[in-house]
């Protein structure tokens, strides 16, 4: 026990660790939900305007996946709100006043907005009118894009600092403007949110070809699969050029940061981009090195012999760990690159006529479907663990503005993390497996949950305090056009039928 | 008006609306063991399955803008009481995440059960705690840069209030949302946790006024005492009143969680009267600690514009869900 304690890591890395390991965690459930709840509110809107029970179908059926990977972005998050304060103390008093404001905007249009929303989204199907119930999605989905906006922007405000002054220790802004639209920001946040699209885009492709290949659900799977083969055809490519701009905008503001993402130790005229290595920090080289000549240069300057700075401009002390960074670009832009493959095959594929049974195609897009939400972290440890030792570029150690406390407090609260998201992470991806494995409700189920149940539990209540006697429900609605005989026609092609 | 005043003022109100809110919600949690049966227990989770996120949000509201206003208090009280809000952190992820999976599971839902009721119990006493070792460092003498000593009698004192105080909350709630047999427990529950809440609070204001000479001199001396004491007397009216509802057989609406959260009202302005204008008590009055105008001047005009709203439509998402929780409540 003795012999633990001493061995401890010191305070201000343990904090990182205990940072990085609940926010790397946090993380991938907004990638998840952003682009799931776009999906959503696209397939609600599609129902409403066409009536075919088949998106309506999709609805229910995401909504669930959706709900529990929700709670779980809910739950972590709310942690990430006090770190700052609980372990990076010095940090919240003298850059508060910069970023405490971006955070306060992110819960005033972000937080309260999607949970007001989602208890209706979720919950109110037979309680409010369709259009109500359609604006609450797209609510919950415009809340989930505001809020990566705000974090965004106080994340790349420590990345790219800008109109804020310095005075007695404490930043204080000058300018608001500057400071939320700060040199990295717009390209972050496209290259975010496009990231978080393609990993919803992932998760449907996967699940829907794993139902195309145990043949089950295969109406509802083949409206999944060709949405989300469209959307990676058309994103990735998108994304790509996106995180290049990013790249150069890296190059500009944080050259240490793309030496390390290219494990350039010396500023070179002509850099090869480097394929594989592995960066020895210690003698600052790297070994078995495979690279293409000139390439790098080409790349970041877009001229052959363009110079590139290497670590070599500056200080050892002010360099980050290269191989984390290094490894985790690569894996970055190789998942990065399948995405584009499985895009191109799938049009390939639809142009064959062949898009729900090409094997190979559905296989793949099983295999990929965690694909996003890796890159996703594998991009964010590039960019992060790229910006150290500094917490705001150039301005703020991280080493200086860590929480005095003692290194035990922190390594049993670390402990405490990682034993409590390990196992909700086990549990989370138990219950989508089930959620997963248990399928769509058949159309017949779709349509029986729209015959209101609730309606007749309200009936002692005065109409003004029941909104689903104010507002026409679900149930009233359908009834009346179930007389028209308008949902019956969609209803009645026996391959529509789900499960058999 | 001072902005650091206005400040105080929001942050209050942002402590006293999750108080009040999440209170009844953890309060559920805090009572769910005593239910007995499987179907009593979801249910009384049902009747918050979608406001649950809303109320919690508000924590983070009050966190955040104490961080805007006071940025060196946000870091000086998480700092100092590192442990108790980590704890309370990670019981709310149990008590949250219990939501998700109780009605999606089948075998495990006694586990889920205990989850959302444990991560309740656990996130109100060190609630409690926090708000105890605060309170409790008055008198202390020390300066800004001592620890907090969090795990005091006192402190344990006051956790044990807010767990009777969220109690009452919470049962309250429960007689609103349910019905018939399960009603008449909650009536009943709700008549102890009264009583237990009225002894707790006595204990803790004798206590405060006993060991506190700053909080004994604001509420003992001559014009304060006739200032403040509509606040006890408000108190009592509430508490009998409270008494009566519950005694009664006829559906009582939301009269008695209104009569509750009435005492929490009371309580609560009791004590910042008694501690105003420190903001860290004994330590950092609020106008030493304010951040710079800049800063509290650009987010209050997000907060003066967004909180209506807020409060509108989160009115409205009560509304939508109102009446009794029945089984058939899910999705």
């Amino acid at each position: 026990m003795f012999d633990f304690f001493a061995s401890l890591p010191d305070t201000a890395m343990l904090s990182r660790m205990q940072f990085a390991f609940t926010i790397s965690y946090h993380i991938i459930f907004p990638t998840i939900t952003i682009g799931l709840s776009l999906y959503l509110a696209f397939m609600e809107g599609m129902w409403l305007k066409t009536q075919n029970l088949a998106y309506l179908q999709q609805v229910k059926f995401w909504m669930k996946p959706f709900a529990i990977t929700f709670g779980m972005g809910v739950v972590s998050g709310v942690v990430l709100s006090y770190e700052f304060g609980t372990n990076f103390s010095q940090f919240s008093e003298i850059v508060g006043p910069v970023l405490a404001p971006l955070l306060a905007y992110e819960v005033l249009t972000a937080f309260f907005l999607e949970a007001g929303f989602l208890g209706i989204m979720l919950f109110g199907w037979n309680r409010v009118s369709p259009k109500i119930h359609f604006m609450a999605t797209c609510t919950v989905a415009l809340g989930t894009v505001m809020s990566s906006f705000w974090i965004l922007a106080a994340n790349s405000w420590m990345h790219t600092p800008a109109g804020y002054e310095i005075i007695n220790g404490q930043f204080q802004v000058t300018s608001w403007l500057e400071v939320i639209f700060n040199p990295s920001f717009p390209y972050r946040l496209a290259h975010m949110l496009l990231a978080t699209f393609l990993s919803a885009s992932l998760l449907f492709a996967g699940v829907n070809a794993y139902y195309l290949l145990k043949g089950k659900y295969q109406e509802f799977a083949k409206i999944g699969f060709s949405t989300a083969m469209l959307a990676i055809l058309i994103l990735a490519p998108v994304q790509i050029l996106v995180g290049d701009f990013h790249g150069l905008n890296v190059a500009h503001h944080q050259p240490v940061k793309l030496a390390a993402m290219e494990g350039l130790w010396e500023t070179e005229k002509g850099a090869a981009l480097r394929l594989f290595a592995i960066p020895d920090q210690k003698n600052e080289t790297n070994h078995f090195e495979i690279s293409i000549p000139k390439a790098a240069s080409l790349l970041i300057t877009h001229e052959l012999d363009g110079e590139i700075p290497g670590l070599d401009q500056v200080e050892e002390k002010d360099r980050p760990q290269v191989a984390v960074v290094f490894f985790a670009f690569r894996i970055m832009l190789a998942l990065g690159g399948l995405m584009l493959l499985l895009g191109l095959t799938g049009a390939v594929a639809r142009y064959k006529k062949r898009l729900f049974d090409f094997k190979p195609l559905l296989y793949l897009s099983v295999v990929m479907i965690p694909a996003g939400v890796i890159a996703t972290l594998a991009g964010w440890y590039v960019v992060e663990v790229g910006r150290q030792p500094w917490l705001v570029q150039g301005l703020v150690r991280t080493a200086d503005v860590i929480s005095p406390l003692p290194a035990e407090t922190v390594a049993f609260t670390l402990g405490l993390f990682v034993v409590v998201y390990t196992s909700l992470f086990f549990t989370y991806l138990y219950f989508m497996r089930k959620l997963i494995l248990k399928g769509p409700p058949s159309l017949d189920e779709v349509q029986a949950s729209l015959i209101n149940p609730l309606l007749d539990d309200n009936d002692d209540l005065p109409a003004t305090l029941n909104p689903a006697q104010v507002d026409v429900g679900y149930g009233q609605e359908l009834a009346e056009l179930l007389k028209k005989d308008g949902l019956n026609k969609n209803n009645q092609q026996p391959e529509n039928k789900g499960d058999k | 008006m001072d902005i650091a005043l206005v400040y105080l003022l929001l942050i209050g109100f942002g402590i006293l609306v999750y108080v009040l809110l999440d209170g009844f919600s953890l309060g559920v949690g805090i009572l769910s063991p005593l239910l007995k049966n499987s179907d009593n227990k979801a249910i009384a989770m049902k009747s918050l399955s979608h406001i649950w996120d809303s109320n919690q949000t508000w924590l983070v509201f009050g966190g955040v803008v104490l961080f805007v206003a006071f940025p060196s208090v946000y870091a000086f009280v998480l700092s100092n009481l590192y442990i108790p809000i980590i704890l309370m952190l990670v019981a709310l992820i149990f008590r949250g995440i219990a939501f998700e999976f109780r009605f999606k599971s089948d075998r495990s839902q006694s586990f889920w059960d205990l989850s959302f009721s444990l991560g309740s119990i656990i996130a109100t006493f060190c609630q409690g705690l926090i708000l105890g070792a605060l309170v409790g460092d008055m008198s202390s003498g020390k300066t800004l840069a001592d620890p907090v000593d969090w795990w005091t009698p006192f402190s344990i004192t006051t956790g044990f209030a807010l767990l009777s105080g969220y109690g009452l909350l919470g049962a309250c709630w429960l007689v609103r949302k349910t019905e018939s047999s399960l009603q008449v427990v909650a009536k009943k529950l709700a008549q102890k946790l009264l009583f237990l809440m009225l002894a707790f609070f006595a204990v803790v204001s004798i206590w405060m006024l006993v060991d506190q000479p700053l909080i004994a001199e604001r509420w003992l001396n001559f014009p304060n005492s006739l200032v403040l004491l509509p606040l006890p007397l408000l108190s009592l009216f509430f508490a009998i009143r409270l008494w009566g509802l519950l005694r009664e057989k006829t559906e009582p609406g939301l009269k008695p969680l209104a009569y509750a959260a009435g005492l929490f009202m009371t309580a609560f302005g009791g004590l910042v009267a008694g501690v105003f204008p420190y903001i860290i008590p004994g330590r950092l009055t609020i106008w030493q600690a304010i951040a710079p105008d800049k800063t509290v001047y650009f987010t209050l005009v997000g907060i003066l514009i967004f909180i209506p709203v807020i409060i509108g439509y989160n009115i409205y998402a009560y509304r939508t869900f109102s009446g009794k929780t029945s089984m058939k409540d899910g999705y």
